[in-house]
């Protein structure tokens, strides 16, 4: 379902410019507002419809299998952590809405900063060990899973 | 052309495609070369491209060691089953066993993992998958990411991987094009983590017109991660295993939880199970160690999914079409109602919209399914790809080359989709793979291994006037016609994507011919994909630096295609019937084929030359369990 923008809207902000994964919301130079120049091209993934601070981006599903007059809308808010959808049919039996969480930290807090991370040491470097490993696989004190620990071996030829 | 030229010199590892596989090698990266210049070149936004840019409701690779579930083993030993026995198992226990450190990480980062309330573990969908509200999974991943890099350059097109003048085979950067500026930038780099993603879009899809965009895996999965490697003359592996996918109809919503967690089931339109009656006429095709009717399900090994695929296409072939899921019992429960959309919101919002648009409520109407377009791409139940090295304790010598994870190009590495034979790594074992490229990557810097490096001016040049070559058409011939999009010297990057889809749809085994080809199809597939390139090479036309964009994706799409067909040329047989038959060879054949197919292009020339690589599998080590 391609998406569209609604002229009494938009402001030409470029957030969906920036967004989009296809790279297929532009800015119309005669209008100064956003519109989808390649509407086969959509993933219809709403990564715009998210993005616009304005709620001036809407999907219409694809006129090829989509009759008119349905309606998902979608509001995302990073503070709240909580993402809150609006489902509306056709004819108009069934209008629901559902949420779920974005996140369970405060948004953007709790990527550690690989820079200041300590420096593995040799040791680490010659294992198969990666960042935060052997704890992080078990979150116990085993160790990496290898082809000894697990009495494994690799063989040529057809086993199942 | 008045593109400025842009330099980004001295970088140790750059990351070129940041998706899954992407952010984890960048993130990696920055651990194991603190002193390391790491470079992010990314064709969209960091923070929503690739695969999971809309999110995903599950992660479909994480063992659960921590809660005693599986071990890595039980992992390889499912997906070797999965793919027909055509995996690298090494690869995949070495994924399996470090997949979840990933995961706990993600957790740790915000990522909403669902819990069991009964087991305090995590929510499991199946035996593999776990669920979660991972609508925000991209821009989580794509900020630990961009602490890490030095520079993430958004919007960078990479086109072409740079090679080093010195030394033969051995990479030395990558070259691209800002989609919005135009500017040509150059990546100088000493190592390179290709995380470009798989490629949708090959094969002509089911839906048409203002629908095109509507294809399972993203529309702007390009294929570069192959296309970008195959030009520098990487091998691959395994190319011809493209994959076909059971999905809602038109809208492709995913039907894993469904199949899974909600408890739905299929059926013909008569209400009746199908697909067991297609068996044993299947078993005498595959062989009684890949589906044994009897004893399948009482063995409980899965039946795989390119098997099941045959008996929904039989099925529909046999004129008792529309296969159901039937949900009208599973949504009477409010509480699986409600994860059934979810399921969608989080990952495919499209089918979401259909169902609104065509007032189908699956609580009283089991809606349609259908088989999809084959896709080509390495991290889902398919595993086309590089041929990479492994890790030095796991791999025979035949699977091992020093660095894990690097290509038979020095310097050059990969993860996720872009790494042969590790179906079923989904986006948990693809940014595992990026984790454990960098690693690798760093190792090899710090190795001296690309010491000495050279790139030439001419080697940059030559790109530059390579890459802006659309638009000189474009500019060169546009004034021969009054209007329009009918040139006689050139084609537009839209209508070369119609004959490449077109093509790989009769001759190779699309929807159209229900995925059947054979010798004399292939041959003449590889003829007409021949002329495409010759118009590809000079009549490509581009009006702008957007269409710039899908003329080198469909340059990648090409080169994905050529080695497509040269694979399903090579294996002469029907390994996976319900992805792809070779009409003239509708046996598996263990015989000949239990093998992984090899094919490496030359860079120079184009020819591909094809081998057989044996196969390892993972088997228990008899001798300790007898000396224990
Ligand atoms: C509909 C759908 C549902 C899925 N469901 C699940 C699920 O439930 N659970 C699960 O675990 N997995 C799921 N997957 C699979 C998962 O998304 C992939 O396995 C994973 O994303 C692959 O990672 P990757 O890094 O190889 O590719 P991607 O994540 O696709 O990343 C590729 C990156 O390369 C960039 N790129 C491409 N071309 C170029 C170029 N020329 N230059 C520069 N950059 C480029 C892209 O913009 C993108 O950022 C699903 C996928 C889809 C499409
Ligand atoms: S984000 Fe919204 S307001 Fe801004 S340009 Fe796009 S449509 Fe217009
Ligand atoms: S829905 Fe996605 S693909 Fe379509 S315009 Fe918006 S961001 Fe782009």
């Amino acid at each position: 379902m391609p998406t569209f923008v609604y002229m009494t809207r938009c402001d030409g902000c470029g957030h969906c410019v920036d967004i989009c994964p296809s790279d297929i919301m532009h800015i119309d130079k005669t209008t100064r507002r956003a519109y989808n120049i390649e509407p086969n091209m959509c993933w219809e993934c709403y990564s715009c419809v998210k993005a616009c601070p304005h709620h001036a981006i809407d999907v219409r599903g694809y006129a090829d299998f989509a009759p008119l007059g349905h309606s998902v809308r979608v509001d995302r808010d990073e503070e709240k952590g909580i993402i809150a959808w609006r489902i509306k049919f056709r004819n108009g039996k069934k209008d629901f809405e559902l949420f779920a969480p974005i996140t369970t930290k405060p948004w953007g807090t709790a990527i550690p900063n690989m820079k200041e991370a300590s420096q593995p040491d040799d040791s680490m470097r010659n294992s198969h060990l990666l960042y935060n490993e052997p704890k992080y696989i078990r979150l116990d004190e085993g160790g990496l899973h290898t082809l000894e620990s697990n009495d494994l071996k690799m063989k040529e030829g057809v086993y199942y | 052309m008045g593109y400025d030229t842009i330099v980004e010199d001295n970088i140790d590892v750059l990351v070129v495609g940041a998706g899954l596989g992407g952010t984890g090698a960048a993130f990696e990266a920055r651990y194991w070369g603190k002193d390391k210049k790491i470079v992010i070149a990314e064709k969209a936004n960091i923070d929503r491209s690739g695969a999971v840019a809309q999110g995903l409701y599950a992660i479909n690779c994480y063992m659960g060691t921590r809660f005693g579930e599986n071990n890595p083993e039980d992992h390889v030993r499912y997906a070797r089953m999965d793919l027909m026995g055509m995996v690298r198992e090494d690869l995949l226990f070495d994924m399996a066993r470090h997949v979840d450190s990933a995961v706990h990480q993600f957790e740790e980062w915000g990522l909403p993992l669902m819990i069991n309330p009964k087991t305090g573990t995590y929510q499991r969908e199946g035996r593999w998958q776990i669920m979660i509200h991972g609508e925000s999974y991209k821009p989580i991943v794509a900020e630990a990411a961009k602490k890490a890099a030095d520079k993430v350059f958004n919007r960078i097109c990479v086109t072409h991987l740079l090679m080093d003048d010195n030394k033969e085979n051995r990479v030395a950067g990558a070259v691209g094009f800002n989609v919005r500026t135009g500017n040509y930038h150059v990546f100088k780099s000493k190592t390179v983590v290709v995380g470009a993603g798989g490629a949708s879009n090959i094969y002509k899809p089911r839906s048409v017109g203002e629908g095109a965009g509507r294809v399972w895996y993203a529309p702007w999965s390009s294929g570069s991660a192959y296309g970008l490697m195959i030009e520098a003359g990487a091998k691959m592996t395994q190319m011809e295993n493209k994959i076909v996918l059971c999905r809602f109809k038109d809208g492709y919503g995913p039907v894993g939880a469904y199949f899974l967690h909600l408890k739905t089931y299929t059926q013909n339109a008569a209400g009746e199970e199908y697909e067991s009656k297609w068996f044993p006429a299947l078993s005498e095709m595959v062989g009684k160690e890949y589906l044994d009717t009897e004893n399948q399900h009482l063995s409980h090994k899965p039946i795989p999914t390119c098997l099941r695929n045959h008996a929904f296409i039989n099925e529909v072939n046999a004129g008792r079409g529309p296969i159901y899921m039937v949900t009208k019992e599973a949504f009477q429960d409010p509480h699986l109602e409600e994860i059934g959309w979810h399921n969608f919101l989080g990952m495919t919002v499209g089918q979401a919209v259909l169902w609104a648009a065509t007032d189908v409520d699956p609580k009283y109407e089991n809606p349609e399914l259908t088989t999809s377009e084959p896709y080509v791409m390495g991290s889902h139940a398919t595993g086309c790809g590089a041929w990479c090295s492994g890790p030095k304790d796991v791999s025979p010598k035949e699977y091992y080359w020093g660095y894990n994870r690097m290509t038979s190009v020095q310097g050059l590495f990969g993860c996720g989709d872009a790494v042969g034979g590790t179906p079923h790594a989904f986006s948990s074992g693809s940014f595992t793979e990026g984790r454990l490229a960098a690693k690798a990557a760093v190792e090899y810097v710090n190795d001296g291994k690309a010491d000495g490096i050279k790139v030439s001016d001419e080697q940059i040049d030559k790109r530059k006037e390579q890459i802006y070559k659309p638009m000189e058409t474009y500019n060169v011939y546009r004034n021969a016609i009054t209007a329009g999009s009918v040139n006689p010297h050139y084609i537009n990057p839209r209508q070369g994507l119609d004959r490449l889809q077109k093509l790989m749809d009769e001759y190779c085994g699309g929807v159209t011919v229900s995925y059947m080809t054979n010798g004399n199809l292939l041959k003449i597939g590889l003829k007409k994909l021949g002329l495409l390139v010759e118009d590809w090479e000079d009549g490509i036309a581009a009006e702008n630096v957007h269409e710039l964009l899908r003329a080198w994706e469909l340059r990648h799409r090409i080169l994905t295609s050529e080695s497509v067909i040269q694979h399903t040329l090579f294996r002469e047989e029907t390994r996976w019937p319900g992805y792809y038959y070779r009409g003239d060879f509708m046996k598996l054949d263990d015989q000949n084929w239990h093998v992984l197919t090899v094919s490496h292009r030359d860079p120079k020339t184009g020819e591909y030359t094809m081998e057989k690589a044996p196969l390892y599998h993972l088997t228990e080590d008899e001798d300790k369990e007898e000396a224990a």
